[in-house]
C-alpha cells in the first residue's frame, strides 16, 4: 500500500483530496441533468433547440475566465441567484469548495451531455417500442431499456467530465478564488507553487499526480465501457 | 370479438382495412411486400395512429377517431412479435420473458384486483414454466439473446409476448428472417398457440406455405387496401378474387 503522506507534503495532499472531492461532486451533481439534457436533445425537436444546444456547448468555446465571471455575476453575494440562495437557504457558494464544484460542473457539463446524447441516439428505438407493447410505461422503458443500453456513453461522459473538472482552472480561480484548503485544487496549487521560489519540485509532483489520475480514469473508463458493451452484445 | 376499421395515408399509399374476427384461431394478413400488412397491425398495436377509424378488442375501444379515443401503446395489452425478435440484448432470456409479466402483474394487483389469487407472483412463475415448456425454451433461460439462434430468438419473443398476458397477439412475418429448417422448427409452435393459450393471433405473411399450414382465416391486401376476408379455403379458392388475379399475373 502506498502511503500518500510519505510521498506528498500536507499542502499537496490537501490539494489532491480537494480536487477529487470537487470533481466528484461536479460530476455527481451534473450527471442527472446531463442525462436529462442528453435525452431531450437526442429525442425531441422543439422550437429553439439549436439555441439550447448552443448555450449548453458555450462553456466549451468560451474562455473559462468569462464563465467564472458570469458565475460571479449570477451566484455572487449580490447576484440574482446568489442573493436568493443566501437569503432563503443561508448558502454562499462564492469562495467555497462547493463554488469550485459548481464552476467545474459548468465547465464539464457540455462534454458529459455530448457523450450521453450520442449514446442515447444510438439506442435502437425499436426496442423501446417492443417494451411498450409489453406494457411498460415510458418511464420504465427509459430506466430499463434506454438508460442501460446507453451506459457506455454515460461512463464516457462521467470520465470526460471528471477529467475536465480535475483540470479546471480559469472559472474556478475567478469564481471561487485560490484559498488553501477551500478552493485551491491541484491546478491552482500547481500554479501557486510556480509563483514562489523553490516550488518546482512540488509542482512537478503535482503535475505527475494529475497525469496519473487522468490516465487511470481513462483506462478505467475504457475497461468499464468495454465490459458493458460485451455484456450488451451477450458475450459475457 | 375484434373489430378493426382503419384508414391511413402513408406517403403515396392509402391504407384501408376493415374486418372483424369473432372466432379464435389464426387470422393471416396476406399480400405482397408493400401492400400495407404491417401498417395495419402497427395501427392495431398503437405504433401508428390511424387517420380515421376504430380499433376494438373484446369490447374495449383502443382507438376511435370520432370519439377521440387513443389508448397508449403500453396500456393496450396487445402482444407483438416482430420480424426481428427485438429481444433486449442486455437482459438474459428469463429477464426478457418476464419483462412484460412484471408490467401486467403489478398493474393487475394495483388496479384491477379482479382475482387476488391469480394476479400476484405465483401466476408469473407458473406461466413462465408453462410458456417455457410450450415453446421448448426452458433450457435457454440463462442465456443472452446474442447467444441464441434465429429460431430460438423468435420462440423467446413469442414467449415474452404471451407472458405479458395479451388479449390479442400480433405477429409480423416472424419466420421471414429464418432459413427453411428453422422455419419448420418454429411453425408447429405457432400453430399450437391459439389452442394452448386461447389468444387470437393476427399473423402477417407473404408466404403461401405459412398460410396453408397456419391460418384459419385470411385477409388479403393489395396496394394498401384489404380486398378479401374470410375462411382460408374460401378466400384462396374464390373464383375471380383479387388474390387469384394477382397470383395469375
Amino acid at each position: 500500500m502506498i502511503n500518500l503522506n510519505s510521498l506528498l507534503s500536507p499542502v499537496e495532499l490537501e490539494a489532491l483530496l480537494l480536487s477529487i472531492r470537487v470533481s466528484f461532486w461536479a460530476v455527481a451533481a451534473g450527471l442527472p441533468f446531463g442525462i436529462l439534457c442528453g435525452f431531450v436533445l437526442a429525442r425531441y425537436s422543439f422550437p429553439g433547440k439549436m439555441l439550447v444546444d448552443g448555450l449548453l456547448h458555450l462553456p466549451l468555446v468560451t474562455p473559462p475566465v468569462v464563465v467564472g465571471y458570469l458565475l460571479l455575476v449570477l451566484f455572487g453575494r449580490n447576484g440574482i441567484i446568489g442573493s436568493w440562495l443566501a437569503e432563503v437557504f443561508n448558502v454562499t457558494l462564492v469562495f467555497t469548495w462547493q463554488g469550485a464544484a459548481l464552476a467545474s460542473a459548468v465547465m464539464a457539463f457540455p462534454l458529459m451531455v455530448r457523450a450521453i446524447r450520442l449514446s442515447i441516439e444510438a439506442v435502437d428505438r425499436r426496442l423501446e417500442a417492443a417494451a411498450a407493447t409489453l406494457g411498460a410505461h415510458p418511464l420504465r422503458v427509459f430506466f430499463t431499456i434506454t438508460l442501460p443500453l446507453s451506459i457506455p456513453g454515460v461512463i464516457a461522459g462521467v470520465v470526460l467530465g471528471f477529467a475536465r473538472s480535475l483540470g479546471e482552472f480559469g472559472a474556478t480561480i475567478t469564481f471561487a478564488s485560490n484559498i488553501p484548503g477551500a478552493t485551491r485544487t491541484l491546478p491552482l496549487a500547481l500554479y501557486t507553487l510556480l509563483q514562489v521560489p523553490g516550488g518546482e519540485a512540488s509542482a512537478m509532483r503535482l503535475a505527475v499526480i494529475s497525469l496519473l489520475i487522468s490516465i487511470l480514469a481513462l483506462v478505467l473508463a475504457e475497461f468499464l465501457s468495454l465490459r458493458q458493451k460485451r455484456r450488451i452484445e451477450g458475450h459475457a | 370479438m375484434i373489430e378493426i376499421s382503419v384508414k391511413k395515408q402513408l406517403g403515396s399509399v392509402g391504407i384501408r382495412a376493415a374486418f372483424s374476427i369473432s372466432a379464435p384461431g389464426i387470422t393471416a394478413i396476406f399480400g405482397d411486400s408493400g401492400a400495407g400488412k404491417t401498417s395495419v397491425i402497427n395501427m392495431i398495436a398503437g405504433l401508428i395512429r390511424p387517420d380515421e377509424g376504430s380499433v376494438r378488442v373484446h369490447g374495449t375501444t383502443l382507438f376511435d377517431s370520432k370519439s377521440r379515443v387513443n389508448v397508449a401503446m403500453h396500456k393496450r395489452r396487445i402482444g407483438y412479435v416482430f420480424q426481428d425478435g427485438r429481444l433486449f440484448p442486455h437482459l438474459d432470456v428469463k429477464q426478457n420473458l418476464l419483462y412484460g409479466a412484471h408490467n401486467r402483474t403489478s398493474r393487475a394487483t394495483l388496479n384491477e384486483n379482479q382475482d387476488g389469487a391469480e394476479s400476484g407472483g405465483p401466476l408469473t412463475s407458473r406461466s413462465l414454466s408453462d410458456v417455457g415448456e410450450l415453446l421448448g425454451i426452458t433450457h435457454l433461460f440463462v442465456r443472452r439473446p446474442g447467444q441464441l439462434s434465429g429460431g430460438e430468438k423468435q420462440r423467446v419473443a413469442i414467449g415474452r409476448a404471451l407472458l405479458a398476458n395479451p388479449r390479442l397477439l400480433l405477429m409480423d412475418e416472424p419466420l421471414a428472417s429464418l432459413d427453411a429448417p428453422r422455419k419448420n422448427e418454429l411453425l408447429p409452435y405457432i400453430a399450437r398457440l391459439p389452442a394452448e393459450v386461447g389468444v387470437p393471433v393476427i399473423y402477417v405473411t407473404h408466404s403461401m406455405d405459412e398460410i396453408e399450414r397456419l391460418a384459419d382465416q385470411v385477409l388479403y391486401m393489395r396496394d394498401g387496401i384489404a380486398t378479401e376476408f374470410g375462411p382460408t379455403e374460401e378466400v384462396l379458392n374464390k373464383p375471380g378474387s383479387s388474390y387469384r388475379r394477382s397470383a395469375l399475373l
